[in-house]
């Protein structure tokens, strides 16, 4: 077991190190002004220069990559050429919002399509109507869209909640949960259906076969059938949807925090990315892959928890 | 949002068969036709936008500086740089569709080229592609495509195409399954015998199948890459000067509480865009479907016919005579199943049938498969799908009728007084649950945890399990298919049945060990002194075991009687050909796999 966890976070690794040494050279290669970029407008050439060298931007490329690997495996994620703060200071204060807001809403799709999917899966027809306009809806919707009107209707019009910003969850639990509440429900929004029709068809598979029939045949209750035994096996399929989930939603979260103003991983992905910022572009970089590694990872882990076959042996 | 959609929706859509009139079955769909037509006229206004507009989309005049619907000139009005929004909307519809047609063009040939890659070359290629697509997948695909932007210099249809990698596994999936599943069936063989060369049987046959759900797909995957342009204009990545629905509708945000309407026009219209393009996909999905399924007036025939239908059984005519005696367990009388075709005809597989059992007596229900043997029993157990129209005369076990019973009445009734053991052991057990907890959880209506335990550990010992505990506690993979077996007859048993209902038990099993199952029967038989309907093709078995058998063919009963008197004269010329199969046979206790008779040739050989 333990074997093959390290095995997984070798291959990892390794992927973290392919996608970052591509990020790295394609940024790098790109001539963004970066100095330019610092200095304004106005900036002489020679200033370019002498920020350049200072930067270590003048350096050979391969040079510039060795120079941040090795800072890297050192712990040094180097420091924000705009803000001087360091790179694993500024991910690590930003991180927790934005997982904040992904777990919450991964939370909701899970119980919502959880209830949805099984509904459909023990109903049919009517529901399965139901089921494929929501789908529809959330596809052609503008989650933007979404959001803005939420704030207006909540944070503006009743002032339920605050409008933009973000409490961590130190600081005021309820706080905390009234700042990510919108952006949650925004983000969840495209996963439901999904989820819900994974989980539908997962049940329905399941109902098929034969041990349904042999269980009913000893008396056993359709409820228990249905929420015991069915949603059990088909729990394995649809969780490897939820892990693809959990990583396309990190990527939306990065847009709906524009929306509600909140200072997260995108937003700081974002400042960077227009600025040229290099090392906070390979900060994110490195720390998203270094996510799905570990979700993945996790992911894995519970579904062979999930099959007995796997679990026991 | 966009890998784990897509599969979902290319699952629902089935492999195209009769292509012809699917285009004209979308026209006739009301969806699809305005769809289609809301598509055309978007994608025209943006071609063709210098007509329809007054001003240049960046065209900037303070006088007009965030100017109402309906200014002269400013049909939308205009923006808080005083630019006209109806021009940049028409602007932004090109860059919309330009930005679909890249990311989902991208998708599309990636993902398919190498799906059929996959899919047709061999087990190395579809080993090394399938990883490197799954690895693509799992990548933060949004994150990189945002820190990737300034790599192609703003400029949004280089950011579209990186996307479009980003997109192409779910394509590649789907290609590469559909491929796979058309490669295993036969006319693609048959292809290759007949001399076409790969490339051929590619195109023709296998792009024949995939062509379908890949069109269905690509409006989904234009969707996302529209979406996702749209995203990124927003957050304000890429050139500033190009309009976009993203960009207009971030410029409208910074004064969305003062003037609201600014961002509600490039939202409609980028909605309206999205919804034609999915609403299309379905339509289009739903007239893939159509051509398979009847048509809307052969649905209704099948409705009308099945109006009534319900998973109980019906009587067939009201105050039919109750002939059952009282010394019969199980009285049948003239029991049919009937299934509606898509066609709206009722296609019977159980016609006529009756028979009784009688408390402590095995009869045999013989006949090759398909001749309604397993459907007459599932119909007496009450398990037949909810499509499955029963009708029966007398359907009564143990002096309770159960024409007419609800399902709660039904299920009771097989916790109790009726029992069942399946053909194939290991797919009859819950694989997630411990052996014991399926077994006990069946008792749990009458008993305690503790006493069920008890009981269940009991009748594991007794139908010849070793470890009792251990077993109890053991997941159905941890134990040999005749273990299996010994415990799906310890679950059946265990509510003490007065009829048993055993579907060919012992079929699935090693010749060595079937022999000992039938023993268990007959002993448990005995000792509970039950009565047991025998469900088998095998006269070998009948005549091991039965008391008295029923011949089955084609739904109907061709011939009963005591066993000895059957084999020694086979009235029916059906019977006397069933015995013969056996009687070359050394044992009668060989129980050769189901429906082939070539193999049980081959077995005596």
């Amino acid at each position: 077991m333990i074997v093959y966890i390290l095995r997984r976070l070798g291959a990892g690794l390794v992927l973290v190190f392919i996608v970052t040494a591509i990020t790295f050279f394609l940024t790098h290669a790109a001539n963004i002004p970066v100095a330019n970029n610092i200095l304004g407008a106005g900036a002489t050439q020679d200033q370019v220069a002498a920020l350049n060298a200072k930067l270590g931007l003048d350096q050979p490329i391969i040079e510039q990559y060795i120079n941040w690997l090795v800072g890297v495996l050192h712990g040094d994620l180097g420091i924000s050429y705009f803000t001087s703060e360091p790179v694993a200071s500024g991910i690590a204060a930003r991180l927790p919002v934005t997982l904040s807001v992904v777990v919450v809403s991964l939370i909701f799709t899970l119980v919502l399509s959880v209830i949805l999917g099984v509904a459909a899966a023990s109903k049919r027809g009517p529901l399965d109507v139901v089921l494929q306009g929501i789908a529809t809806l959330s596809f052609i919707f503008p989650a933007i869209l979404l959001g803005i009107i939420l704030v207006y209707v909540f944070a503006i019009t009743l002032q339920i909640v605050p409008a933009v910003g973000y409490t961590s969850l130190a600081e005021s639990p309820s706080g905390w949960f009234a700042s990510i509440i919108l952006p949650a429900i925004v983000l969840s929004i495209a996963g439901i259906a999904s989820l819900a029709a994974q989980i539908r068809g997962s049940l329905i598979d399941e109902l098929g076969r034969d041990y349904v029939r042999t269980l009913r045949s000893r008396g056993i209750s359709d409820m228990s059938i249905l929420l015991k035994h069915a949603l059990r096996n088909a729990s394995g399929p649809a969780f490897t949807t939820f892990s693809l989930l959990f990583i396309s939603l990190f990527g939306s979260a990065l847009f709906i925090e524009k929306i509600f103003a909140l200072p997260g991983f995108g937003t700081y992905a974002y400042q960077a990315t227009i600025q040229g910022d290099l090392p906070v572009m390979l900060g994110v970089t490195l720390f998203s892959v270094l996510l799905v590694v570990i979700v993945n990872l996790i992911v894995d882990l519970v579904s062979g928890w999930l099959n007995p076959k796997v679990r026991v042996s | 949002m966009t890998t784990t959609e897509i599969d979902n929706i290319a699952a629902v859509s089935a492999p195209e068969k009769k292509r012809s009139g699917v285009i004209r079955r979308l026209l006739k769909k009301p969806l699809g036709l305005i769809s289609l037509i809301v598509l055309i006229v978007i994608v025209l206004l943006g071609v063709f936008a210098q007509f329809f507009s007054a001003h240049d989309a960046t065209f900037t005049s303070l006088q007009v500086v965030n100017a109402p619907p309906g200014t002269p000139g400013y049909i939308l009005g205009a923006d808080q740089n005083g630019r006209d929004i109806w021009a940049r909307i028409l602007v932004s519809i090109n860059v919309s569709v330009i930005s679909g047609l890249i990311g989902a063009g991208v998708a599309t040939l990636v993902g398919t080229l190498f799906g059929l890659l996959a899919g047709y070359v061999g087990k190395k290629t579809d080993a090394i592609t399938s990883w490197t697509f799954n690895l693509l997948m799992t990548f933060p695909a949004l994150v990189l495509v945002l820190v990737l932007s300034p790599v192609t210099g703003g400029a949004y249809q280089a950011t579209m195409f990186i996307f479009g990698l980003f997109l192409a596994p779910s394509t590649y999936r789907l290609v590469r399954n559909l491929v796979v599943g058309v490669k295993n069936e036969l006319y693609v063989d048959a292809a290759r015998v007949s001399g076409l060369s790969n490339r051929r049987i590619l195109s023709r046959h296998v792009l024949y199948v995939v062509r379908g759900p890949i069109i269905i797909s690509v409006s989904f995957l234009a969707t996302a890459a529209i979406g996702i342009q749209s995203g990124l204009a927003f957050l304000g990545v890429g050139s500033t000067l190009t309009p976009s629905f993203g960009s207009m509708t971030s410029d409208a945000f910074i004064n969305v509480y003062s003037y609201p309407l600014q961002l509600v026009w490039p939202s409609v219209v980028q909605a309206l865009l999205t919804s034609a393009l999915i609403l299309l996909g379905n339509a289009y999905r739903d007239a893939l479907t159509d051509a398979e399924r009847p048509t809307r007036a052969e649905r209704r025939a099948a409705a009308s016919a099945a109006a009534t239908r319900t998973r109980m059984v019906r009587a067939r005519t009201a105050g039919a005579p109750d002939v059952s005696s009282a010394r019969s367990l199980l009285t049948v009388r003239n029991l049919s199943v009937g299934y509606a075709q898509t066609d709206g005809v009722l296609k019977s597989v159980v016609d006529g049938v009756s028979l009784d059992v009688a408390p402590g007596e095995i009869v045999g229900l013989v006949g090759e498969s398909g001749s309604g043997k397993t459907q007459t029993a599932f119909s007496i157990l009450g398990l037949l799908p909810p499509e499955a129209q029963v009708e029966a005369d007398v359907l009564t076990i143990a002096g309770d009728s159960l024409v007419a019973k609800d399902s709660r009445e039904l299920r009771k009734m097989r916790g109790s007084v009726i029992a069942y053991i399946p053909q194939e052991p290991m797919s009859n057990l819950d694989p997630s649950f411990t052996i014991g907890s399926q077994l006990v959880e069946g008792l749990m209506a009458g008993m305690s945890r503790k006493e069920a335990k008890a009981t269940i550990l009991q009748l594991l010992a007794r139908v010849g399990i070793a470890d009792p505990e251990r077993t109890f506690a053991s997941y159905p993979h941890q134990i040999s298919g005749g273990m299996a077996q010994r415990v799906l007859i310890a679950g059946a048993v265990a509510s003490r049945p007065k009829l048993l209902i055993a579907d060919e038990p012992t079929t699935a099993l090693d010749v060595t060990i079937q022999a000992e199952i039938l023993d268990l029967l007959r002993d448990l038989q005995g000792e509970l002194g039950m009565g047991v309907l025998l469900v088998t093709h095998n006269f070998g078995v009948v005549a091991d075991l039965c008391d008295r058998v029923v011949v089955m063919r084609n739904g109907q009963v061709v011939e009963t009687g005591k066993v000895r008197a059957i084999f020694h004269e086979p009235a029916h010329e059906y019977t006397q050909q069933l015995i013969a199969s056996i009687l070359d046979e050394n044992t009668v206790r060989t129980d050769p796999a189901p429906h082939s008779d070539m193999r049980e040739l081959e077995e005596t050989k």
